[in-house]
């Protein structure tokens, strides 16, 4: 990875969310704190509210009730753009614009959202190209690319727009098992630069590894929180004790 | 059986009515299709976009505007329009029913262009619309700049098939009665065969049709095969790019 960006990154903070499908009720008051430049990862059974709760952090699902703040400010009633431009999101399924090359689908919104010039976005986004080990892509549609590659991109793209926070929801859920790794690495370095990253994840070993903190989330709550070591090694809650059971 | 023949395929007849077909009739034609092939794109693209809005009062509008203009005989519809609005905008237009056959081609058009594009937009995964406002895009720009050109794409068949039955329904404006010079295709076939009580005009009529539409059916085959599989040189995935990603090897 060559000429690392200096980053500016902000803490998040959820707090008491509720969101409910119809009747079903997906969070039921989930509290959560990111300390500026930290990482967390979020682990659970699947349905336990995981996703939606990331989603959150960007409303892309506004919550019923609950406040949400980023770096000390609630955000929860401002503009939803301008609180995404400041919130880079990674999807399990990637998402690429399809109609458009890797090095369109990296200025596009540079262009459009920030309003950067052609030849400055296409700057920008070579250079993020270049950090995911990619330049040699630019002109290639998302298709002609492995789902490893295209996650980098898609990595590339939220980074390009100097995100403050990172979500990665599932990132490499979707990856056959030997691209997993570049990903992961990658997410890790993001970390390593002091990058705000909420991580929604079944790697157990990335969890340990690279946050600074793992929620375990059950049932539309957050049931624990603790360092890697604490979570993984002394679980506290049964219902931790058996999820981990079943993963480990 | 030499006289049967000769009601369709009188060849002298048909060499004589050629250059009025093709100097009148085609460009007539043309400019018929191809002013309500642009209208009703556009007119079809807000009523796609009107009918996937969440607002009812934009979504309903669109439903009884498609349920009419696609549920009555076009026909009926180029007479409606052709001569009742024709003292509304007489002071505009004066007495020409031309134009108003392309209002009417182009409203029955869009009803069927707007279903095609709803089809095609809502066929787009739910994904992208959704990293495009993660990446902080407001609805009308994702929409704009992601979700519509990808739809389009894919329903670009289905729209050059109503480009193709416009082209032949451009026939019917005849109903309104034009100017000698108005005359499309079809009215000049027709007018001549009444005249001589031979069909080759029509004949003659009918091949120049299928002189602009079958080389659009083949279009549409092309871009077809084009879409399915992808025109972009495809490059071979590397490998060992992965691997090195991935810090198994050094490169």
């Amino acid at each position: 990875m060559t000429a690392v960006t200096p980053v500016r990154s902000s803490s998040v903070e959820l707090r008491d969310i509720h969101v409910s499908f119809g009747t079903l009720e997906v969070l039921r008051g989930v509290d959560l704190k990111v300390e500026k430049g930290r990482t967390t990862c979020v682990i659970g059974p699947s349905g336990s509210g995981k996703s939606t709760l990331l989603r959150c952090v960007n409303r892309l699902q506004e919550p019923d009730s609950g406040d949400l703040l980023l770096d000390g400010e609630s955000v929860i009633a401002s503009d939803p753009d301008h609180l995404r431009q400041r919130v880079g999101m990674v999807f399990q399924h990637f998402n690429l614009f399809g109609h458009r090359t890797v090095l369109d689908n990296i200025t596009l919104p540079l262009r459009s959202v920030k309003r950067i010039g052609r030849e400055e976005a296409e700057e920008t986004a070579r250079a993020r190209l270049a950090e995911v080990g990619l330049a040699d892509k630019a002109p290639y549609r998302p298709s002609a690319l492995s789902g490893g590659q295209q996650q980098r991109v898609a990595i590339a793209r939220a980074l390009a727009m100097d995100p403050e926070v990172m979500l990665f929801d599932e990132a490499t859920s979707a990856l056959d098992p030997e691209l997993v790794k570049g990903v992961l690495n990658l997410m890790a370095g993001l970390a390593e630069r002091g990058l705000t990253l909420i991580v929604v994840t079944h790697e157990m070993g990335f969890a340990r590894g690279v946050a600074d903190e793992v929620a375990f989330m059950d049932h539309g709550k957050v049931v624990e929180t603790g360092s890697p070591e604490a979570v993984f090694d002394a679980p506290g809650s049964p219902r931790l004790q058996r999820f981990l059971s079943q993963v480990l | 059986m030499n006289d049967f023949l000769n009601t369709f395929l009188d060849w002298d007849y048909i060499w004589q009515v050629f250059p009025d077909l093709l100097g009148t009739g085609l460009l007539n034609t043309l400019i018929l299709a191809f002013t309500s092939a642009v209208i009703g794109t556009v007119l079809g693209m807000v009523v796609a976009v009107m009918g996937l809005s969440t607002k009812p009062w934009f979504r309903w509008p669109s439903k009884v505007y498609t349920d009419i203009f696609r549920g009555l005989p076009a026909i009926l519809t180029i007479l409606v329009i052709g001569q009742g609005f024709s003292k509304l905008l007489r002071p505009i237009i004066g007495t020409n029913p031309y134009p108003l056959g392309i209002l009417a081609l182009s409203l029955i058009a869009s009803a069927y262009i707007g279903e095609i594009f709803r089809s095609g937009i809502q066929s787009v995964e739910k994904g992208q619309l959704e990293a495009a406002r993660a990446l902080g895009m407001s609805y009308s720009r994702a929409m704009l700049l992601v979700v519509i050109p990808q739809g389009v794409r894919r329903v670009l068949p289905a729209l050059v098939n109503q480009f193709i039955a416009l082209v032949k329904d451009s026939s019917l404006v005849y109903f309104l009665g034009l100017l000698t010079s108005q005359r499309e295709l079809f009215r000049i076939g027709q007018d001549l065969a009444a005249n001589s009580g031979n069909l080759s005009p029509l004949v003659a009529a009918g091949f120049v049709y299928l002189v602009i539409t079958v080389p659009l059916t083949h279009l549409v085959n092309h871009i077809d095969k084009r879409l399915r599989t992808g025109r972009t040189v495809q490059p071979e995935v590397d490998e060992l790019d992965e691997l090195t990603a991935s810090g198994k090897v050094q490169p």
